[in-house]
């Protein structure tokens, strides 16, 4: 659609006293201010000025508001990154409709009809500016979340070596299909490597055990099995076991209550020991 | 064609899987190595398989079957250096090869077969005293 507006003629001209109102507004809606806001104020203005010149109100993703685009997207992405709801998002720039309002009835005060139209424009300009922010605001988020799965998924499989030949998987969250592929990939991994006889899978950190998390648990061991190594299964609170004996869930593998009897139990079977010095004859230090 | 070779270790045997395998050589190495374990009295058999990128569920199948022929024949079998991505395809198969002992190279793989033929050999060594 095109219309012809005097919007823009009207912005160049009183662009100053549109900027403080506009700041005035947004001062008593939010905390924000300073000099980066009025910066970005000014830019926001000035970008709008040109698309509105281009005339297309109902098309912002043309080439002619990119410049208006980018400023918003900068304007949600940083108001993401600083944990900003999207209501404040938005305000930023439905907050300007007042005083575009304001500017286009002094300008046009007498004018019923011609008031009317160019407010429409603007109302129609702005609302969609202000959805725009909102969806980019969410689609950074979105972005911000995923990148925290990935960095969970990563973090949060760890295989330690405790000893010459030992092995620890302590694992922490809920085990899905996704994560014990990482798991087991990750602990096979390390058992070539370190050329590892016993894995001790510690599940202190998994909330629940129902008959789905047993079958991953289940498959990185029958998998580790195939490599040569033998698994241990500690940490399994007393809740847990309940829980396991009740839902009639078997694990056919050694499991000790705590990551220490886990410990002691591989070292007997590598045939090694820890004393303590006193007791091997010795005084302590 | 193509044969895989069966080498004797003392009392072992050991198959060391090199090619690709396919299911007439998977057949033909059964044939080999039962009538190798009667000719040679070998008591452990190792199928060293780290050469093994691709092993489907027939290749699975026909590791079982060989333990459980061995065993028969008095000889223990263990498959060593399984490649991760290997034992995660079996796992996903099905195929957990319960059967089978494993172990992680040649070295813990000797090493397990000394382990269990003695401890046979003292179940016997006690039941005779």
């Amino acid at each position: 659609m095109k219309a012809s507006t005097t919007i823009p003629q009207l912005i160049d001209k009183n662009q100053k006293q549109l900027l403080v109102d506009w700041l005035d507004h947004q001062a008593a809606g939010s905390a924000g201010g300073g000099e980066e806001q009025r910066g970005l104020s000014q830019r926001f203005i000035a970008a709008l000025k040109d698309g509105l010149q281009s005339g297309q109100f109902t098309e912002i993703g043309t080439e002619a508001w990119a410049s208006t685009r980018a400023i918003l997207e900068e304007v949600s992405q940083e108001g993401a990154l600083r944990g900003d709801t999207p209501t404040q998002i938005a305000t930023f720039v439905l907050s300007l409709k007042l005083p575009l309002f304001n500017l286009l009835r002094r300008d046009l005060g007498k004018d019923a009809d011609k008031l009317a139209d160019e407010i429409w424009n603007a109302t129609l300009i702005l609302d969609k500016l202000g959805l725009y922010t909102t969806e980019f605001f969410q689609k950074s988020r979105e972005q911000v979340i995923l990148r925290q799965q990935q960095e969970m998924l990563e973090l949060s499989t760890p295989v330690v070596k405790l000893w010459e030949g030992i092995l620890a998987l302590p694992l922490i969250g809920t085990l899905d299909s996704a994560r014990t592929q990482v798991v087991m990939e990750n602990l096979l991994q390390e058992i070539m490597t370190t050329g590892a006889d016993i894995a001790i899978i510690d599940i202190t950190g998994v909330p629940t055990v129902d008959t789905l998390v047993a079958q991953h648990l289940l498959k990185t061991i029958s998998a580790a099995r195939l490599m040569g190594a033998d698994c241990i299964i500690s940490g399994i609170r007393p809740q847990i076991a309940q829980t396991m004996v009740h839902l009639g869930v078997e694990l056919d593998v050694v499991s000790k209550a705590t990551m220490a009897d886990a410990f002691a139990l591989a070292l007997r079977r590598l045939g090694q020991s820890v004393a303590s010095p006193a007791r091997a004859g010795g005084k302590p230090a | 064609m193509e044969q895989i070779p069966i080498l004797k270790i003392g009392d072992c045997l050991l198959v060391s899987i090199q090619v690709d395998m396919h299911d007439r050589l998977a057949m033909a190495l059964q044939d080999d190595l039962t009538s190798k374990i009667v000719a040679t009295h070998a008591r452990g058999v190792m199928i060293d398989i780290s050469a093994l990128e691709i092993v489907d569920s027939f290749i699975g199948r026909m590791l079982n079957n060989i333990a459980a022929m061995s065993r028969i024949l008095d000889a223990v079998t263990v498959v060593v250096g399984m490649q991760p991505a290997v034992a995660i395809t079996l796992v996903e198969l099905g195929l957990a090869l319960t059967g089978v002992k494993t172990a992680l190279n040649v070295d813990k793989g000797l090493e397990l077969i000394r382990r269990v033929i003695d401890d046979e050999e003292g179940q016997v060594d006690r039941r005779e005293e």
